[in-house]
């Protein structure tokens, strides 16, 4: 890969806004990365916080702690819309992705400093609407909205008469305007502002990651605006798009979510992608292998990604070439996704790995990945998700891609470019003991699930049959020994503060090429004043 | 239309519970003993699909058992790479890495292997795809109506023309008919054992899903479409399945039961169903009678 020679900046003259002026109406990429994050983390804790409702209740057949089971679904709604839009994304895209993005192509920000800060504030009051949807009516006589993150109408419109799911859908508006006007903001940025001599094609791949990612937003979630605006004027305008009494359909909504459900759960792991190839060839100390396929691999599941949507939709009544065709073409998804997964190893063959706290992360994230992977190629025949559709395989399924998938490689990236960020250095001991306790909790939680689905346990169900009590009882203890490591994390960030130590400009030796790791940590608040110039080395040619 | 919905579930709760335990314990209580082996319902600690009973569900059992062979194949192959790469080349053991970024070969093998192993996937994937949506000819058509939250049957004027409720079978009355918790009902479908039954499903209110993990089947009911499916059981016995699709507070109260009965029982049966259900208006329709 490329590397930096000359990367200019400054350190005397580096002048921080006050306070409010800086966090509130922040036009810094560092500090709305920040921003990003710390949102994605609280945002993340009352995710958390829904997530340990579910296993509490689901620990044991019978109501233990909803009397009433619409609560219990008000949980899992919240507990999917805040993961995915309010915790995953901001973590990945707004967060690592303003961070880094312009500190590894060698830009000095993004490219519109100001419609990075209304992203971040569009996120944070999508949140507050999400929140304002608890404690409203929802469904008769209930709180909140109790539809699924999927909102499917009719229960979503005549189901839910109160203004519940008003506030979600307004929610999904706002966080999605934000997510648009993000997307843009890193396609003009990796477009326009690359450092000279850095093409496309010497791009660090998290870059690539996040140039792939922001045309899947930018393509995908006017697709979800339009169907959640339909959604909005079925419920309060008198207009039948999904309603069959007025000559609607309500599987019209299921193909317009997909259309744009199924890319965002690509949106979701794809920086993560690029996340972890940075990883494994920083602690193996060698470049990633197979540069441009790992590059193009990311491209052709984006592009691929568009097309298989209805593979969500088996049971709908969809006819058997439909079916056929949707099976084929999610099945393609898995060859550029195998490229990615050996090319990891390859990467990792014949290196010198250093086990750092990350590393544990990025080589845990490459067999767990595999593990959802070759669940979601099973899900993928329609003959099979006959029998599996919406039962707990799929949500074992989908845990595996993103709970251990995508939130690995946030943690992954949060030990990995802690120094960067912060200066500080959270011990190795603390993200080694969080590893390997959300490691053997994150299976012993998810695993069984497999089990569940199998024997034929439903999806969002808050009370189920006496046989399906011995494998929840040991999700739910998984689901306490992956608690467990969440306190280590915040245990070891403590420490990282209280510390004296300090980090180097680069902490990482020399597998760490990227430009990130020319600058101080953490980076002065305007870097690269003089811009940093790209040029090949002979040995690092492709 | 709640209100009338609630009338509706007591109504049916006091008049067809009794109705049914009674039903059970007469004509149909042979059949339950089969039930001991575990079929027709979830056990605890199961780890693999439920026992198939129908061509469909065997299909898709023998099916997935492949699938399940070639992906812990695959996985054990990775996890084996991932020790490997941990032993050989942590930088103890290997304290100069190598600057190896390309090998052609190796990238052509495993972008054409997936290929390949997808390909093997696929054949035998479509043929069981073929075998579930296939059309045959219905020795019998019931028309299954979701509402929130319960089931109900229409029954077609060749066998009777009546149509009945299935709701939870829940306190003395579940204890009573031995039948599992919360997967019971006061009323069973009840179908012939070897022969085609085909399904219309539709809903009434909110979307649900009509789900048979036994026979291999789960078609949803959508408000405004008529699905069809079908399905051959080919042993006498109870069968236990549950709503599928999330449908609001009680989605997890509305469970399905269908019996399977010698074809001289179901005459029995729907000689009395006649007597005891609502008829339907001239005769459950049905969108294309074949």
């Amino acid at each position: 890969m490329a590397q930096a020679v000359a990367a200019g900046h400054d350190h005397a003259h580096d002048h921080t806004p006050p306070f409010f002026q800086r966090w509130f109406n922040s036009t810094n990429h560092k500090d709305i990365g920040t921003l990003y994050l710390l949102f994605a983390f609280s945002a993340g804790i009352v995710g958390a916080f829904l997530s340990f409702g579910i296993r509490m209740e689901m620990e044991a057949p019978g109501l233990q702690y909803f009397s009433n089971p619409q609560t219990y679904n008000v949980f899992v709604t919240g507990h999917g819309l805040i993961m995915v839009f309010f915790m995953v994304m901001p973590a990945l895209i707004g967060g690592f992705g303003n961070w880094f993005v312009p500190l590894m192509i060698g830009a000095p920000d993004m490219a519109f400093p100001r419609m990075n800060n209304i992203s971040f504030w569009l996120t944070v009051a999508g949140f507050m609407s999400l929140v304002c949807s608890l404690f409203v009516e929802g469904a008769p006589g209930a709180l909140g909205a109790g539809t699924g993150w999927t909102v499917y109408p009719p229960l979503s419109t005549a189901g839910h008469p109160g203004p519940a799911v008003d506030f979600a859908i307004f929610a999904l508006h706002l966080s999605g305007a934000g997510s648009i006007l993000g997307a843009i903001n890193f396609i003009t940025t990796i477009l326009n502002m690359r450092a000279p001599g850095m093409t496309l094609h010497k791009m660090p791949l998290f870059a690539w990651s996040m140039l792939v990612t922001a045309f899947l937003l930018l393509l995908s979630l006017p697709v979800l605006a339009g169907a959640i605006t339909m959604l909005l004027t079925d419920r309060n305008f008198g207009t039948t798009f999904f309603d069959p009494a007025g000559g609607g359909d309500p599987i019209l909504y299921q193909h317009l979510f997909w259309f744009f459900g199924h890319p965002e759960v690509y949106i979701m792991i794809l920086p993560a992608f690029g996340i972890v190839s940075h990883i494994i060839s920083t602690f193996s100390r060698k470049p990633v292998f197979g540069y441009l396929a790992m590059a193009y691999a990311m491209v052709a599941i984006g592009v691929v990604g568009f097309v298989v949507w209805a593979h969500h939709m088996y049971t709908v009544g969809l006819t058997l070439q439909t079916q056929s065709y949707f099976v084929f073409a999610t099945m393609v998804i898995a060859v550029p996704t195998g490229v990615k997964i050996f090319s990891w190893i390859a990467t990792m063959w014949g290196g010198s790995i250093r086990f750092t706290a990350a590393m544990h992360w990025a080589v845990g994230f490459v067999f767990l990945f595999t593990v959802g992977g070759v669940t979601g190629v099973i899900l993928a025949n329609a003959a099979v998700d006959r029998y599996l559709h919406d039962t707990y395989y799929v949500v074992a399924h989908f845990h595996y891609v993103l709970s251990l998938g995508a939130v690995f490689i946030i943690f992954a990236g949060v030990y990995y470019w802690f120094p960067k960020m912060t200066g500080r250095i959270i011990p190795e001991w603390a993200g080694k003991l969080h590893f390997w306790l959300a490691f053997v909790g994150a299976n012993v939680l998810f695993f069984p699930m497999h089990f569940l689905g199998l024997a034929g346990m439903p999806r969002r169900y808050a009370d189920y049959p006496e046989a399906f009590a011995g494998w929840h009882w040991v999700a739910t203890m998984g689901g306490h020994i992956f608690a467990l490591g969440m306190v280590v994390f915040v245990i070891g960030v403590v420490l990282a503060f209280r510390s004296k130590e300090r980090a180097a400009d680069n902490p990482w030796g020399e597998g760490a090429t990227t430009l990130e790791w020319t600058l101080s940590s953490p980076p002065p608040f305007h870097q690269y004043e003089t811009l940093p110039v790209i040029v090949d080395e002979p040995s690092h040619a492709h | 239309m709640g209100m009338a919905r609630a009338q509706g579930r007591r109504l049916s709760r006091g008049f067809w519970g009794g109705a049914a335990a009674l039903a059970a314990a007469g004509i149909l209580g042979t059949v339950t003993v089969a039930n001991a082996a575990g079929i027709g319902q979830p056990v605890p600690w199961q780890m693999d699909l439920q026992k198939p009973v129908t061509e469909v569900a065997t299909e898709i059992y023998n099916f997935h058992h492949l699938l399940n062979w070639i992906m812990l194949v695959i996985v054990l192959f990775v996890l084996g790479l991932l020790i490997a790469v941990v032993v050989k080349f942590n930088e103890k053991a290997n304290p100069n890495p190598s600057r190896t970024t390309h090998n052609t070969m190796l990238e052509v093998a495993w972008t054409i292997v997936p290929v390949l192993i997808l390909v093997a996937i696929a054949i035998p994937s479509f043929r069981v795809l073929r075998t579930q949506l296939s059309d045959p000819k219905a020795d019998l058509m019931v028309k299954v109506i979701g509402h929130a939250w319960y089931w109900s049957y229409e029954y077609p004027e060749t066998v009777g023309g009546f149509k009945f409720d299935a709701n939870l079978l829940e306190g003395d009355d579940q204890v009573k008919s031995g039948q599992p918790k919360l997967l019971a009902t006061d009323n069973e479908m009840v179908v012939p054992v070897n022969k085609i039954v085909k399904i219309q499903v539709t809903a009434a209110d909110v979307m649900h899903s009509w789900a048979m993990p036994s026979f291999g089947f789960k078609i949803d009911a959508i408000p405004g479409r008529l699905n069809q499916f079908w399905f051959k059981a080919e042993r006498e016995g109870t069968y236990h399945g549950q709503c599928s699709e999330l449908c609001g507070q009680r989605h997890a109260y509305m469970p399905i039961t269908v019996k399977v009965v010698s074809e001289q029982a179901f005459q029995a049966w729907t000689a009395e169903a006649k007597t005891k259900f609502a008829r339907t208006d001239g005769g459950a329709k049905f969108a294309e009678a074949k």
